[in-house]
């Protein structure tokens, strides 16, 4: 996905020159392999340090909350529809926003590269067509990017903005007859004391830094649950208690919201599978609500209608 | 100070035999990452390494450690009367600890312990701590402990140095605590001159291979006001996520919050890590909070390692370059950058 860097580039001069938008939203080369940062840019003259490859892990669409000035930003599938959520939930208004959407083919899992090369330091990364290359000190390994990328990219069936003002390429071939809750299946079937002891032990290693909760664009919330002290609702402590308390509750807050675009569990220290907290929820919203989060601007978050004409007996 | 000679094989054994004395950590391979646990029959001491994920601090400054006890029920005879908790300051040692963590316990003592304040915590299980330090052949490339007092085999705060020299451990005592650790450290035999200058060529050697140099000379000299005013923060912030990450991973990071927890009647006071990133972390009791922009925080951040810290005490930044919030930042945040940009001259 290189070749999207120039024409995000040009996209964004035009868009700032024009004064189209005051500022454009988009990542920037990071300073270590396979970290890309979000950046901020107001003048055209910065348009160089936009770049695109697929290490844009992090979901731009946190950045858009609260902003009051006209926006460009780049949107790839999943970052499009939680732009779509931001929207209907009044976190953004569309008319502030130009989205140069991405035709995405999937992002690196940086932890499964790190893996294939038997956690040797990795010094550079260079991406070619579907390919890239790493290289340390005394290694160099090419591999299809295919194979390497996120678990959520590996069953993303939203590759494609589902909205945009302007399209940066051709859109791509989605995926299709993906077993998106092969995992959540495996973990439904377990019986309680099971399923009980995967989550303990998903969570064990949990050092409470809140980077899952902070790199979710759903966690937009003035002052969270766990950071309420009049009540305080959850344990401070590294409690097994109360950390499991913060990763129900806070999926349970992202029902029906949730693109699975992975950013909580790419950017765990430690980690923790996070998304199968979520997954669980995303796969009831679609059994059944036949509800997918962030597809269009003409519906409702599923959470807050009440239709009188459910098809769902047990609503009515 | 003595210097002795074990095979690697025969290291293990060591440790397993220094159980009785110690409670041992070791580095462990643990999914991903490595990690520090105490050794016992389950666990196998990996120390090719490049550093463990998450900092040694904790072994001495636990995330959540248990201050006081009390109870509120009137039948009690100590009804409303706070006791200090038990705590276990039994010797251990914690064994293949970095340089630069090491180093990391030296930056945060004046906060814990100076002529003003001792921590009673923290200095005993310090006291109760010995310091057996690996020295890095081949540090990494996100290293930058030679820029900030530190090096690869720098012996700042350790009791015993080794030196992985192939087939062996060359073991260096440093201190009184380190000969005591190493006379209970049965077998292995006195170094001879080849091993010494061996290791000492390794040393050397290590220190030119981290090529990153992070200036810091000219923040002493800044002003605090001027630096908190730099037009750049805005910019260095945008991307920050305000997760605990940098600061839950820091050797260095040192701030806390209390807190009370009852069930029932019983109550517990509890010290728990906290993060300059955070909200709450400087949320007033009257709702009001003089840090509730992320940029503001941000800043914070930076400016105690490497302004106010420096200022305070004089002796080098809040930093001992492990390189652990530059691997770990989810949205790219480089320390080595921003320190540059804080000590251009003005």
């Amino acid at each position: 996905m290189l070749e999207y860097t120039e024409k995000i580039r040009e996209t964004a001069r035009k868009l700032l020159e024009e004064g189209k938008v005051d500022v454009f939203i988009g990542y920037k080369k990071g300073s270590v392999p396979m970290m890309n940062q979000p950046v901020l840019i107001s003048n055209a003259d910065q348009v160089d340090f936009l770049y695109w490859d697929s290490n844009c892990g992090l979901n731009l669409c946190n950045y858009l909350t609260g902003r009051t000035d006209r926006i460009g930003i780049v949107a790839n599938g999943c970052n499009s529809r939680n732009i779509v959520t931001h929207i209907t939930e009044n976190q953004i208004k569309r008319d502030q926003l130009y989205i140069v959407g991405i035709p995405c083919k999937g992002m690196i899992d940086h932890r499964a590269v790190q893996r294939a090369v038997k956690q040797k330091e990795i010094l550079e990364i260079k991406e070619q067509g579907d390919i890239f290359t790493v290289k340390g000190k005394d290694f160099e390994e090419t591999f299809n990017i295919k194979d390497y990328l996120q678990r959520n990219c590996l069953v993303c069936t939203h590759r494609n903005p589902v909205i945009s003002d302007e399209m940066i390429a051709p859109p791509v071939e989605e995926q299709i007859e993906v077993d998106a809750y092969k995992d959540v299946k495996e973990i439904e079937e377990m019986d309680p004391d099971k399923k009980w002891e995967f989550f303990t032990r998903a969570i064990d290693k949990c050092i409470r830094c809140y980077a899952c909760r902070n790199a979710c664009p759903l966690c937009y919330c003035p002052t969270c649950f766990v950071d309420e002290s009049k009540p305080q609702w959850v344990g401070k402590s590294n409690d097994s208690i109360d950390t499991m308390t913060f990763h129900i509750l806070r999926a349970y807050h992202c029902a029906g919201r949730c693109t699975d675009c992975g950013a909580c569990e790419r950017v765990c220290p430690v980690g923790i599978p996070i998304r199968q907290f979520t997954k669980k929820l995303n796969k009831d919203a679609q059994e059944l609500f036949s509800w997918e989060a962030g597809l269009t601007l003409d519906q409702r978050p599923l959470l807050d209608v009440f239709r009188p004409d459910d098809y769902n007996d047990f609503i009515r | 100070m003595t210097k002795k000679i074990y095979t690697k094989k025969e290291w293990m054994e060591v440790l397993k035999g220094l159980a009785d004395t110690y409670k041992i950590f070791v580095p462990v391979r643990d999914g991903d990452f490595h990690t520090f646990k105490a050794l016992d029959e389950t666990k196998i001491p990996d120390f090719d390494f490049k550093n463990t994920q998450l900092s040694p601090k904790s072994l001495v400054y636990p995330q959540s450690e248990r201050m006081f006890e009390y109870t509120l029920d009137e039948n009690a005879p100590d009804a409303n009367i706070i006791k200090e908790s038990k705590k276990d300051y039994s010797p251990q040692a914690i064994v293949g600890i970095r340089p630069c963590d090491a180093h990391a316990f030296q930056i945060v003592k004046p906060n814990f312990d100076n002529p003003e304040y001792q921590d009673p915590w923290w200095i005993q299980r310090y006291e109760s701590t010995t310091f057996v330090g690996l020295g890095c052949n081949d540090p990494g490339s996100t290293c930058f402990c030679t820029s900030v007092g530190g090096g690869p085999f720098s012996e700042k705060g350790l009791d015993v140095l080794l030196y992985d020299l192939g087939d062996t451990f060359l073991a260096k005592a440093l201190t009184d605590k380190g000969e005591t650790f190493l006379e209970k450290a049965q077998g292995g035999k006195e170094a001879d001159e080849k091993a010494i200058n061996a290791g000492e060529g390794l040393a050397a050697g290590a220190a030119d291979k981290i090529e990153v140099r992070v200036h810091t000379d000219k923040l002493k000299d800044k002003v605090q006001t001027e630096l908190f005013d730099a037009p750049f923060w805005d910019d260095v912030a945008f991307a920050c996520i305000n997760c605990g990450i940098c600061t839950y991973l820091c050797p260095t990071c040192w701030c806390f919050d209390i807190q009370d927890e009852m069930v029932g009647k019983q109550g517990d006071r509890i010290r728990n890590w906290d993060s300059c990133m955070f909200p709450l972390f400087t949320l007033h009791g009257s709702g009001h909070n003089p840090r509730s922009k992320k940029v503001q925080r941000v800043r914070q951040r930076f400016m105690h390692k490497l302004k106010y810290y420096v200022d305070k005490h004089n002796n080098g930044v809040q930093c001992s370059g492990c390189g652990r919030c530059v691997r770990n930042c989810p949205a790219n945040i480089d320390i080595r950058q921003i320190c540059e940009l804080m000590n251009v001259e003005c």
